[in-house]
């Protein structure tokens, strides 16, 4: 390579080349006026064409979420929110893609950038993908090859006109829109999201993939997604976000619910690398979402894997509710915070029949000014007989300006169930690091390597496309950290 | 009942009169009131819904002859009879005066307790070992029995010169219906050490609250364990700082609950000086229908490098409908430190059941034997055999109610 440009190429990345996916894409876009009202929720149930059922339960939501306060228990800061000052709903101009060939260029070109395969190559990766931008579905891959074998989908706003009973069946009934301030923001105003249904046991084909983006300025995102895996069916689904470099900070507050039935199993990956903000500080997104899958059947198992290096806050703790005798939940998390990075996260476990069994693996990383906590809670239920849970909650330090904080609740009301909770906090050894050095490695892809090593439990619970590129995110978020 | 009801009948105003910082005090409890579900470091044990069917005084009466709960062996002595000193009983060592109270008054926001024991609190002893001297062993024993409903609000504060060391070994026991609000604070100057056991066996019809309040300086020593076995509702708050560098604390604990006892240890042990280690090994058991909670948060300052903070919470539940609950917390803003919490819950393993089983001991024998193992890890740093054969007889006495 040439030496100019590889000089570029390092400026580059010591400079902002730590968020390659700060780009803002110039597309022609539809926005409803700024600010929430009764009007904004039924502007957008218009635009949507929806039922009047589903109009009457977002003006519920937003009915209930005037009565409610903006949690501020977790350990998080920043200035208040005004609700009134951003668009509710934003969405691409075009009419609505009928195949790949209609969707605007511009956006398919974007999500080249981003390295989200929708076209036909897409093929030689075998995933199937929906991709939202700001509050729309613009495009969903391998529909047919899907709909072969039942599995349904799309867009949530599609499923709303093909398959109103089950969306009517399901929506709310695991996240009900009074659960909490963002969940009844989100039932009022949700504007997209994915839906999927696997029919009764039904193995999905394959990996099925929503990319988020938030493009447009002001725009809050409040995407809905459902999943539904009836009895013996299984599903792994993936989840990415990203978001332009701005000032000021947005905000994210998706819903996620997912349903189990008998035998069935989801397992649910996340890579957030929404814009975190720049080293000061300034912009980046707040995501503040709530994300619970209920293993409603015997023998269901619902996984949660999410690796979180993005957003200027996040506040997110995906649950499982185990009420099928012999369910499963786990959770297996990566947080990593650098600069001012503020991280809340962690699980919910609610063993609610017997012999129910839950784990949780959580590493958190913390560095430059940046705070990182774990809050979870497990909570065995006196019918819950035999229930298991194993819990593990591992901090690292990086810079002595960082916080790393671990907030357990654990609650037992059952004899029989055994509960174990272990939590460790440590810098990266000196030892370990000398050894890295000695043997040429320079101190950050030391730094890097070993942080992979303290990730490797949970970076080995995802799929591999994602294992390979969360690792390369953890690499590049620390930059600037070291040294 | 309600705190206005109470506070009503707290005439703050004469006692505003006595001293100013009183009426503060009243002040600030009232404010904030009995703490609820709704404060975060109450989040496991409401106060007010247990006090409902209280109907709180303050003390008026006559000493009861409490003769029965003061261990025979205890010598030199401090005897407190329904939350007053008494003199006739006690045998003070020269160290040892009886507290104005007065100088004691502290309101703490964050500590409604607190508060409401620095607004009434009418009695309390101050001890006072110089430098390097070694007091030897002192108790402290508190019985009570009265026919009202009294809150006692006692408050003693507990002083270690340099070098010095001293061993407080506490009982408290009594009979009737009262609440007991206690304030116990504790300096530890350079290089000084202090092994505190505490043994809580109050009356089954008494609310004890009790708020520990420790300053370690430079290199000095804490030992602590607390059992935990009296009271329809206890909570044994500590709050630890390590403010000088080496210090170091052992803070021990234990609870044996049953019938529809609720018992509660909290802890925040913060280290705000390097190189200082902490150690916690807190142990539940749990019969009949009983409710546990431990919360216990290390904090690690900036400043604190090089801390070694270690804390271990194990619960044991013996019958269907106990409960444990329990949040232990880290919360740490240095990088170069060693900080690790564990938790586990569970019933008496019956692997180890069988085994003994099969060895021909008995099944409430067997039992007893593995509850004794699990306890023992807490009673670790009681290192004084007049303490330890204390605790072991009341845990004895525990069993002998027929819990098991």
């Amino acid at each position: 390579m040439p030496a100019v440009t590889e000089t570029i190429e390092t400026i580059d990345r010591l400079t902002d080349g730590g968020y390659k996916y700060g780009f803002e894409t110039n597309i022609e876009m539809e926005f409803a006026p700024k600010g929430l009202s009764e009007d904004i929720v039924r502007l957008i149930s218009a635009k949507k064409d929806e039922p009047e059922w589903l109009l009457e339960w977002r003006l519920k939501s937003y009915r209930a979420w005037l009565t409610m306060q903006e949690p501020n228990w977790a350990r998080v800061r920043h200035p208040r929110i005004d609700y009134q000052d951003l668009y509710y709903y934003a969405a691409p101009k075009r009419e609505a893609p009928k195949s790949l060939a209609d969707v605007d260029p511009e956006l398919i070109s974007m999500y080249d950038k981003l390295g989200i395969p929708l076209n036909e190559r897409a093929a030689l990766a075998g995933v199937a993908v929906d991709a939202v931008f700001d509050s729309v579905s613009v495009a969903t891959t391998f529909r047919e090859s899907l709909a072969k074998v039942g599995v349904i989908f799309g867009s949530i706003s599609e499923a709303v006109r093909e398959h109103p009973e089950l969306v009517r069946k399901y929506l709310g009934s695991v996240v009900s829109p009074g659960d909490n301030y963002f969940s009844a923001l989100n039932s009022a105003v949700f504007s997209d999201g994915s839906f999927v249904y696997i029919p009764r046991g039904v193995r999905c084909p394959m990996e099925l993939s929503t990319y988020f983006r938030i493009n447009a300025r002001n725009t809050g995102q409040f995407e809905r997604t459902l999943i539904i895996a009836e009895e013996g069916a299984s599903v792994s689904y993936l989840e990415g976000c990203t978001a332009p470099m701005r000032d000021e900070n947005q905000l994210h507050a998706a819903v996620v619910e997912l349903v189990a039935l008998d035998e069935a199993s989801i397992k649910y990956s996340t890579v957030q690398n929404w814009y975190p903000g720049d080293a000061q500080g300034r912009g980046g997104i707040y995501n503040f979402v709530t994300k619970r899958g209920a293993c409603r059947g015997r023998k269901s198992k619902i996984s949660w894997t999410q690796v979180e290096t993005g957003s200027a806050i996040t506040w997110k703790y995906p649950s499982c509710i185990l009420q099928g005798e012999g369910s499963s939940g786990e959770f297996y998390s990566v947080a990593l915070t650098n600069n001012y990075q503020q991280a809340d996260t962690g699980t919910k476990m609610i063993h609610l029949a017997p012999n129910t069994t839950s784990t949780i693996i959580s590493k958190g990383i913390s560095a430059g000014h940046s705070n990182n906590t774990y809050r979870g809670l497990v909570r065995i239920m006196p019918k819950a007989h035999g229930a298991r849970n194993f819990t593990q909650c591992d901090s690292l330090l990086i810079g002595d300006q960082c916080g790393a904080h671990t907030v357990p609740y654990i609650e037992s009301r059952n004899q029989s169930a055994k509960v174990e909770h272990e939590a460790t906090t440590s810098k990266i050894a000196d030892d370990q690091l000398f050894y890295c050095r000695s043997r040429g490695l320079s101190e950050e892809d030391a730094v890097g390597l070993l942080v992979n090593g303290f990730c490797r439990d949970v970076l080995k619970e995802l799929p591999m496309e994602f294992a390979v590129e969360a690792q390369k995110l953890l690499a590049v978020s620390l930059e600037g950290s070291v040294g | 009942m309600s705190e206005t009801a109470f506070l009503d009948r707290v005439d703050f105003a004469a006692r505003t009169g006595e001293d100013p910082n009183r009426g503060r005090a009243a002040e600030v409890f009232r404010a904030h009131g009995w703490p609820t579900r709704a404060d975060e470091a109450w989040h496991y044990t409401d106060l007010r819904a247990s006090l409902r069917s209280f109907d709180l005084t303050l003390p008026t009466h006559d000493a009861p002859d409490i003769g029965g709960m003061i261990p025979r062996t205890a010598t030199p002595k401090v005897i407190f009879v329904n939350g007053r000193f008494d003199e006739s009983l006690s045998a003070l060592p020269h160290f040892v005066r009886r507290f104005d109270h007065r100088a004691a008054a502290r309101a703490d926001r964050a500590l409604p307790l607190v508060s409401l024991n620095a607004a009434v609190a009418n009695d309390g002893i101050q001890i006072d070992v110089s430098g390097g001297t070694d007091a030897g062993t002192l108790f402290l024993i508190s019985g009570t029995d009265t026919p009202s409903q009294d809150m006692l609000a006692p408050f003693h504060r507990i002083a270690v010169g340099a070098g010095g060391s001293l061993t407080l070994i506490e009982v408290i026991r009594g009979a009737g219906r009262y609440m007991h609000n206690v304030v116990v604070e504790i300096a530890l100057a350079e290089g000084a050490v202090l092994r505190h056991y505490r043994l809580q066996d109050e009356s089954i019809d008494a609310v004890n609250v009790t708020t520990a309040l420790v300053d370690l300086r430079e290199g000095a020593r804490y030992e602590a364990f607390t059992l935990n076995c009296g009271a329809k509702l206890s909570r044994y708050e500590a709050h630890v700082t390590l403010s000088g560098p080496n210090a170091d604390v052992h803070l021990n604990a234990a609870q044996l609950l049953a019938g529809t006892q609720h018992g509660d240890i909290t802890t925040v042990v913060a280290h705000r000086a390097p190189h200082c280690a902490s150690r916690q090994t807190v142990k539940s058991v749990l019969a009949g229908s009983a409710r546990g909670v431990f919360q216990g948060r290390i904090e690690v300052a900036q400043q604190a490098q090089k801390t070694d903070g270690y804390q271990m919470n194990q619960a044991l539940l013996l019958s269907p409908d106990a409960e444990i609950d329990t949040k232990p917390e880290l919360e740490i803003f240095a990088d170069d430190v060693k900080c690790s919490h564990g938790a586990t819950i569970g019933a008496i393993d019956p692997e180890q059941m069988f085994y003994l089983r099969s060895r021909g001991i008995p099944e409430a024998d067997a039992r007893a034997m593995l509850i004794r193992a699990f306890l023992d890890e807490a009673l670790e740093p009681v290192t004084d055999e007049e303490a330890r054969s204390i605790f072991e007889a009341a845990i004895d006495v525990w069993w002998q109610k027929g819990v098991l």
